[in-house]
């Protein structure tokens, strides 16, 4: 399970551009990581390419934290 | 109310040259062809295979690595040429000046590598395949956008996007917003990125392109009996327009002063140029007008030249009755011989290059003019570049649609 954690702020890191180092499981994307609404769409579409998986845009909305990610691909792979 | 004189305080570039404005003004006046077999892509059956690329060019060096992916290479260019301009001209945008500062950057098509690729992905996967950024990577305005997004410039900012004549327009029409006093500086010029497939095949069904595949550095080769098209370039061309006051009040290098602007249309066809050239004359006269300069004044003139059949014969024809004997007298060159034609750029690098003739008092070649087309006798300083006095420089650029932009620029000491 930490490596999807490890996947995800890689992926993160490669998206917004920002050192994996910063990225904390309690960053909001938006607050912490310096994204906007349209980041926020794009991180969700390369977390479902990585992970092959879909996340509905309901689901997506309530992704806000790096956490948040985390714990719904988690579930999604179980 | 009297107009405010505009001048030129800096100057970036981008062409197949080179990257920046020294490597790509060596090359001009070296006799360089930017021209090669296309690299981007490979598709064997495409009747043409040869463009103007950039090479070396690295977005990341310009804008932060976050921000590039949500730009396509036409932004980018227009970014990084801004940015060389702006550190040319020394000018600051400050919290007290930044409403006095704006931009407009034309562009003839935008983001069309951009159209062609998430067009596929749309195809292969839905919408969810489709980037966020895709709209704002493609638009013609987000390149004046992110310019003044990333220099805080809260001026007029604008685009423009009459094909050929794009920069032309952007360059003209930033020069009026200053003299009639709406804005102190202009981040102006052009700029063009779509050497792709779709594009290439479009110009190619067209027959507006050269297919001289194999010798790609004779391709661009305008006023010549063997031209066959034109060659599609790419790249920006961007110059700090300033009103004078402005310039001196900080004490700012001037390269020259833009005086005349004209444009006309040729209400013909949509791509042929009018029969007898008369949009182009009537253009270069209305530029001249509104410089309050006659014909003989002008010493040089930075063609539009594309190396197509239709324009350089027509472009000759205009200038001949608007000049008429001192259309043998004056000096003409097309840098499209070596950089290809930048499309919506191509206004943009050719003031650029008009503004440096000027200042070095030194006239671009026209390359590749080995057997001049009878139709084309004047003087388009083939092979070789060579000094000569120029007190006035006019550049033209001529677009799809009949549309037509003219500027001229003015030596000035001061």
């Amino acid at each position: 399970m930490a490596e999807i954690e490890g996947k995800v702020k890689e992926i993160i890191s490669k998206q917004l551009g920002i050192d994996v180092g910063q990225i904390k499981l309690e960053s909001s994307f938006i607050e912490d990581l310096g994204a906007d609404s349209l980041d926020n769409v794009e991180l969700v579409m390369a977390f479902e390419e990585a992970f092959g998986i879909q996340i509905p845009d309901e689901a997506a909305e309530k992704i806000t934290k790096v956490q948040d990610a985390v714990d719904y691909i988690k579930g999604k792979l179980g | 109310m009297e107009k405010k004189r505009v001048v030129i305080t800096g100057l970036g570039m981008i062409t197949p040259l080179g990257i920046g404005v020294e490597k790509s003004w060596n090359a001009v006046l070296a006799g360089v062809s930017g021209i090669g077999r296309i690299t981007r892509y490979n598709d064997p059956n495409l009747p043409v295979q040869i463009a103007g690329e950039v090479k070396d060019f690295v977005p990341e060096d310009y804008i932060h690595p976050k921000e590039v992916k949500k730009m396509d290479r036409f932004i980018h260019f227009a970014m990084a040429a801004s940015e060389m301009a702006l550190n040319d001209s020394g000018l600051k945008i400050t919290e007290e000046n930044a409403e006095r500062v704006g931009v407009l950057i034309g562009s003839g098509i935008g983001g069309l590598p951009a159209i062609e690729h998430y067009h596929k992905a749309y195809l292969e996967g839905g919408h969810r395949k489709v980037s966020p950024f895709f709209i704002p990577m493609l638009i013609i305005n987000l390149a004046a956008g992110n310019v003044s997004l990333r220099y805080g410039a809260k001026g007029p900012n604008s685009a423009v996007a009459t094909a050929c004549a794009s920069g032309n327009h952007a360059i003209g029409d930033a020069y009026k917003i200053i003299q009639r006093g709406e804005a102190d500086a202009m981040i102006a010029g052009g700029t063009e990125s779509v050497i792709s497939p779709l594009a290439v095949a479009g110009f190619t069904i067209m027959k507006a392109l050269s297919r001289r595949n194999d010798a790609p550095e004779k391709a661009s080769r305008p006023f010549d009996i063997d031209r066959d098209g034109f060659v599609m370039g790419e790249g920006a061309g961007i110059v700090i327009l300033e009103s004078l006051e402005s310039a001196q009040e900080r004490g700012a290098r001037i390269y020259a002063e833009l005086c005349g602007y004209g444009m006309s249309s040729d209400a013909y066809h949509i791509t042929t140029p009018s029969i007898d050239g008369d949009g182009a004359f009537r253009c270069m006269r209305a530029a001249l007008k509104d410089a309050q300069i006659q014909p003989e004044q002008i010493n040089y003139i930075n063609a539009h030249g594309t190396s197509t059949k239709f324009n350089d014969e027509l472009e000759t024809m205009a200038i001949k009755k608007l000049f008429k004997d001192h259309a043998y007298k004056l000096a003409i060159s097309s840098t499209k011989s070596m950089t290809g034609h930048l499309l919506g750029a191509a206004g943009g690098v050719e003031a650029v290059f008009s503004v440096l003739s000027i200042c070095n008092n030194i006239i671009a070649p026209t390359i590749n003019l080995d057997n001049p087309d009878p139709l084309c006798d004047l003087d388009y300083t083939p092979h070789k570049a060579r000094k000569a006095d120029i007190e006035y420089a006019l550049s033209n650029s001529f677009g799809f649609g009949g549309t037509n932009a003219c500027i001229v620029f003015k030596r000035t000491i001061f």
